[in-house]
């Protein structure tokens, strides 16, 4: 027998699982055309796990409604208390009081850009909407602080508190915002309140990991110096634990401040009520381009000024900080004073109470004119790329080769021939790869040429179970497997199958995406200090901004549909991708460069065989961060119109379905959880 | 002068066990058994001796130094008395006050009084300035504002770091911060000083001259010290005493002298081999009863170096006189004697 022979039959036998497995594929889709279920998964076979949660939903709020109301109402007043005064304050009144905060934390230039955006909130004639956005971040923050740093302290303090606390923070974070609004809603009640009750719950999650650190990294000696210099136990946390804490608490806060201000801007889904996500949301939906890109813009300057505010504060904090401002006592007397004269100037100019009617500069029928204009001049050129990417790219992914390759798309038509051709190459690939020893190699080969056969609304459930179960199995063991297995379970009995593989297959398309254009960029970035440079705060600012904010650009040119939703959804996941890719490639040492270099590799030489596997266990997190990204983003980007889980939770929003919403809630937590141990597997493998 | 008839610090019995239930294993007729039979009895059950039956006295104004390798159980004991970690059992008598069995608030005002402790990374407080982290202890025992601070900046011009008052600790460098440390340990003025690995994050040079910092500032204050480092020779520039320590139990205990003359076992005798031995025994460590023949020799001071010493023979010279203070004739040292010395080959009998 000849070495090619011999490792065929080794490769065979090493991928036997595998060849099983797909062998039952082959005979499935085989038989799909009698049997629709080997396919769409039967109705009867799923159980009404939702309507069961809808029960004990409907118990819970009997139960619990008389407290949840109380504390809705206490809430109420809180909010209304700051309500009215940021929106019945003098403008002039409330600009100062924001520049002074701005410049206790972050000195003369933070409070010049702050006065500078206030100003075009103003101008634009969002301030109120604005305020009241901004009352609600400010009620729901000290709340999430609070709450974070009572549990985190307690997860500090206790190991056993700690090991409930970590998968639950997890579990949050990857359970869409959307589906856990719902019960909310119906325990709640309507109005802002449930807007704010849903972010304290959002923004809890930083908090806690935050204080966690904080109070974990203090050096031992710290707290040992002050146990020997006598403190009594109140004495060590007042004076040693909870100051050398502080600065990880403070970066806790600033992002418990932007994942409020995220999901107060969210939350306008499910209240009418004069605030800037609403105004955006209902923008949109009148397809108002020209508005809410216009109040787009002031969500980004609320979101700018938070971020930079608190970050300031949290610098200030830092070892060798610049700026200090004044002692909290002489900063309330200049605060009083200048507030005070600010109102008095008010009082005797009504031009400085109420912004005048007269200085709005509002240009939305400009940049809608704009708009129809660029799509007029250019709307080939964007039909041609929203079309290539769409036929060439996503059906393919979604249908398959076998439906996707129609005259219409394509401009051919998928002849038998062409179909036997396909698979006589795949098989011949295979096989060599068989032969080569590399039978990873050629069941992937197999496995992704099936995928774009018959796209991933076109697989047999029973073989998408067994694959992603022995994926699991292969990288990570019996546990890995369950979870999988658990997961597609799920998702098949509570008849969620179908949306799934929508979810799935869009969030693929765009992870492929991502890793690719997010992989060179990053690249890039890492050969070129100046990409670096400029790269770097749009990619803070992609991360900073409300998710939402991103949905606007893309539906201005693209409309409604998967395209939009893609694009939007690459514009927030591609950020871990080229942070990753760049950090990793610029954090090979030196030393082995040099090594490169001395051996005589060539630049190319020197990228393939030492910067990028040095570097890829870091571009490994990138990916698997985009992962998780991608899918968070999907039931974001599910506003404009995808198909899918996201779509079924904005649905049951809808209906205050609280069953549907969060058995769909709990499949893309599910999904992501999935994704994110296969990936983290791999990435130990790869170590 | 150090008052030899009544240990200051008096370590009796310690033990530091690790496991499930170290309690348990030391009650009962643990005591009666011997240090092996304890040993197996401990080791047998999973448990993890890091201190064991740890036994020395410190007088006033001495510096003991316990040197090991890690792991060696040299900063468990330190740890275990100055309660930091609760040691399994044994005594530790400050005084005629039994440390372990003082209750938390007894041991909060004894921390704050009597005792001063410095750690090998520092364990400055990174939000004060350094007139806040020496004035940190007085803080504790509420001490007025101003007096605290007077007393702080007292102690930061006696470790030598004037002018640095308002620098936080992020601006110092690993010698002025472990400076800062110091003066922070001494500003209770205790009367125990507890050092543990100060100098090891320092660099060599720097180490040396905060060797020698420390040993002027104790001819100042006269503190009773106990200094755990992993360098043996450290521990011979410093030491009044040395305990070596080894697998959780102590090797020998001795003067530097006593330790490098006559090393306990092999594994003592290791340490010994690299040590530039004329720089560490004195001229009374390795003399002989007095030589009178009637003639005068050049004569050097008890606690002169041996590498002094020999300098002072030569070819007319055979004896070299070692005396007191005061001038006296103590005893006298002959080349041969010197030369062995030097070869680990100890004198007979020279005490």
């Amino acid at each position: 027998m000849t070495a090619f022979g011999r490792s065929f039959v080794v490769s065979c036998v090493r991928a036997w699982p595998w060849l099983v497995v797909l062998a039952l594929t082959a005979l499935l889709l085989m038989q799909r055309a009698a049997y629709p279920h080997i396919i769409a998964y039967p109705d009867a076979w799923t159980l009404p796990i939702a309507e069961a949660v809808n029960v004990v939903m409907d118990g819970i709020v009997a139960g619990a409604q008389g407290v949840t109301r109380a504390i809705s109402g206490g809430l109420n007043v809180v909010f209304s208390g700051v309500q009215f005064f940021l929106t019945g304050a003098p403008w002039v009144v409330s600009v100062c009081l924001f520049a002074l905060i701005a410049w206790q934390g972050g000195g003369w230039r933070l409070a010049a850009l702050t006065v500078a955006l206030l100003f075009y909130v103003l101008i634009s004639g969002y301030w109120i909407p604005a305020m009241n956005t901004l009352s609600l971040v400010l009620v729901a923050l000290p709340l999430s602080v609070l709450i974070g740093f009572g549990i985190g302290y307690l997860g500090y303090r206790s190991e056993r508190a700690r090991r409930i606390i970590m998968p639950m923070l997890d579990l949050m974070q990857t359970i869409p915002a959307f589906a856990y609004l719902i019960p909310i809603l119906l325990l709640f009640g309507f109005g802002p309140v449930v807007g704010l009750i849903a972010s304290v719950v959002f923004a809890v999650p930083p908090m806690v990991r935050n204080t966690i650190l904080g109070f974990q990294r203090i050096p031992p000696a710290v707290l040992e110096s002050a146990r020997m210099s006598g403190c009594s136990r109140p004495q060590q946390f007042v004076w040693a634990e909870f100051p050398s804490a502080m600065p990880q608490m403070l970066i806790g806060v600033n992002q418990t401040t932007m994942a409020a201000l995220s999901m107060v801007i969210i939350a306008a889904i499910i209240g009418g009520f004069e605030d800037i996500g609403w105004e955006v949301l209902s923008a949109m939906r009148k397809a108002q381009f020209g508005h809410s890109l216009l109040a787009g813009i002031v969500i980004v300057i609320l979101a700018i000024l938070l971020d930079r505010v608190s970050s300031a504060y949290a610098a200030r904090q830092l070892p060798g900080a610049s700026h200090v401002g004044l002692s909290l006592r002489r900063f309330a007397l200049v605060l009083g004073a200048a507030l005070g004269v600010a109102a008095v100037a008010a009082l005797l100019l009504p031009a400085l109470w109420v912004w005048p009617e007269t200085r709005v500069f509002f240009p939305a029928q400009v940049i809608n004119q704009a708009t129809t204009d660029f799509l007029l001049a250019y709307g080939d050129v964007m039909a041609a790329l929203k079309n290539s990417v769409q036929f060439y790219v996503l059906l393919p992914v979604k249908l398959g080769f076998e439906r996707a390759i129609v005259p219409f798309t394509w401009g051919i038509t998928f002849t038998p021939g062409m179909k036997t051709t396909y698979w006589i190459v795949t098989l011949i690939c295979a096989a060599a790869a068989f032969g080569l020893n590399r039978w990873k190699t050629g069941v992937a080969i197999l496995v992704m040429a099936g995928f774009f056969y018959f796209g991933a609304t076109g697989l047999p459930w029973a073989s998408v179970f067994l694959l992603i179960t022995l994926v699991a199995f292969q990288v990570g063991g019996r546990r890995l497997a369950l979870l999988a297995a658990g997961t597609v379970i799920y998702l098949l009995i509570n008849g969620l199958w179908p949306q799934a593989m929508l979810s799935v297959y869009l969030c693929f398309v765009a992870v492929l995406m991502c890793i690719f254009f997010g992989g060179l960029i990053g690249i890039w970035a890492a050969s070129s200090d100046t990409v670096s440079g400029i790269i770097r705060p749009i990619n803070d600012m992609l991360q900073t901004l409300p998710q939402f904010v991103l949905l606007i650009p893309a539906l201005m040119l693209f409309q409604v549909g998967d395209f939009t939703a893609l694009l939007a959804i690459i514009a927030y996941a591609i950020v871990p991708m080229i942070r990753y890719t760049e950090h990793g490639l610029r954090s090979v040492p030196g030393t082995l460069i040099d090594a490169g270099l001395s051996c005589g590799c060539s630049s190319w030489q020197l990228f393939w065989q030492v910067r990028l596997p040095q570097s890829l266990p870091q571009i490994l997190i990138g990916i698997n961060q985009t992962v998780l990204y991608g899918l968070g983003m999907l039931v974001i980007a599910a506003l404009v119109g995808t198909t899918g889980l996201g779509q079924a939770i904005y649905v049951a929003l809808g209906e205050a379905n609280a069953g549907a919403g969060l058995v769909a809630g709990l499949g893309m937590a599910l999904i992501a959880m999935t994704a994110d141990r296969i990936l983290q597997a791999v990435i130990r493998k790869q170590n | 002068m150090t008052n030899q008839a009544v240990p200051k610090l008096s370590v009796r019995d310690l033990w530091k066990v690790y496991g499930p239930n170290p309690k348990r294993l030391v009650s009962g007729d643990f005591r009666n058994m011997t240090l092996a039979e304890q040993l197996d009895h401990v080791r047998s059950q999973e448990h993890f001796v890091a201190a064991a039956d740890v036994s020395f006295d410190v007088y006033e104004g001495q510096i003991f130094v316990i040197m090991g390798l890690s792991g060696s159980g040299k900063s468990t004991v330190l740890r275990a008395i100055s309660r930091l970690d609760e040691p399994t059992c044994g005594q530790v008598f400050l005084d005629d006050t039994d440390l372990l069995a003082a209750a938390s608030r007894e041991l909060i005002e004894i921390r704050r009084h009597k005792m001063g402790m410095v750690f090998q990374s520092f364990g400055l407080l990174p939000h004060l300035d350094v007139v806040q982290n020496v004035a940190f202890p007085l803080k504790a025992q509420r001490r007025p504002r101003s007096e605290r601070r007077a007393h702080a900046r007292k102690m930061i011009e006696l470790v030598g770091l004037k002018g640095k008052e308002t620098a936080y600790p992020h601006e110092l460098s690993g010698g002025q911060q472990q400076r800062v440390g110091i003066a922070r340990s001494l500003a209770v003025e205790p009367e125990l000083w507890f050092l543990d690995e100060p100098f090891s994050a320092l660099d060599p040079l720097i180490r040396a001259q905060m060797q020698d910092e420390f040993l002027r500032l104790q001819t100042q204050l006269n503190k009773t010290i106990v200094f755990v480092t992993h360098d043996f020779l450290e521990a011979l520039k410093l030491a009044d005493k040395i305990c070596i320590m080894k697998d959780g139990e102590i090797v020998q205990i001795g003067s530097p002298a006593e330790i490098v003359l006559h090393p306990a076992d092999d594994y003592v005798r290791e340490f010994i081999g690299d040590v530039p031995l004329a720089n560490v025994l004195r001229a009374e460590d390795v003399m002989s009863p007095p030589w009178k023949d009637g003639e005068t020799h050049p004569s050097v001071a008890r606690d002169s170096i041996l590498e002094d010493a020999i300098k002072l023979f030569d070819e007319k010279t055979e004896t070299v006189d070692v005396t007191d203070n005061d001038g006296s004739v103590l005893g006298s040292l002959h080349p041969l004697e010197v030369i062995r010395s030097l070869y680990h080959d100890a004198p007979e009998a020279n005490s």
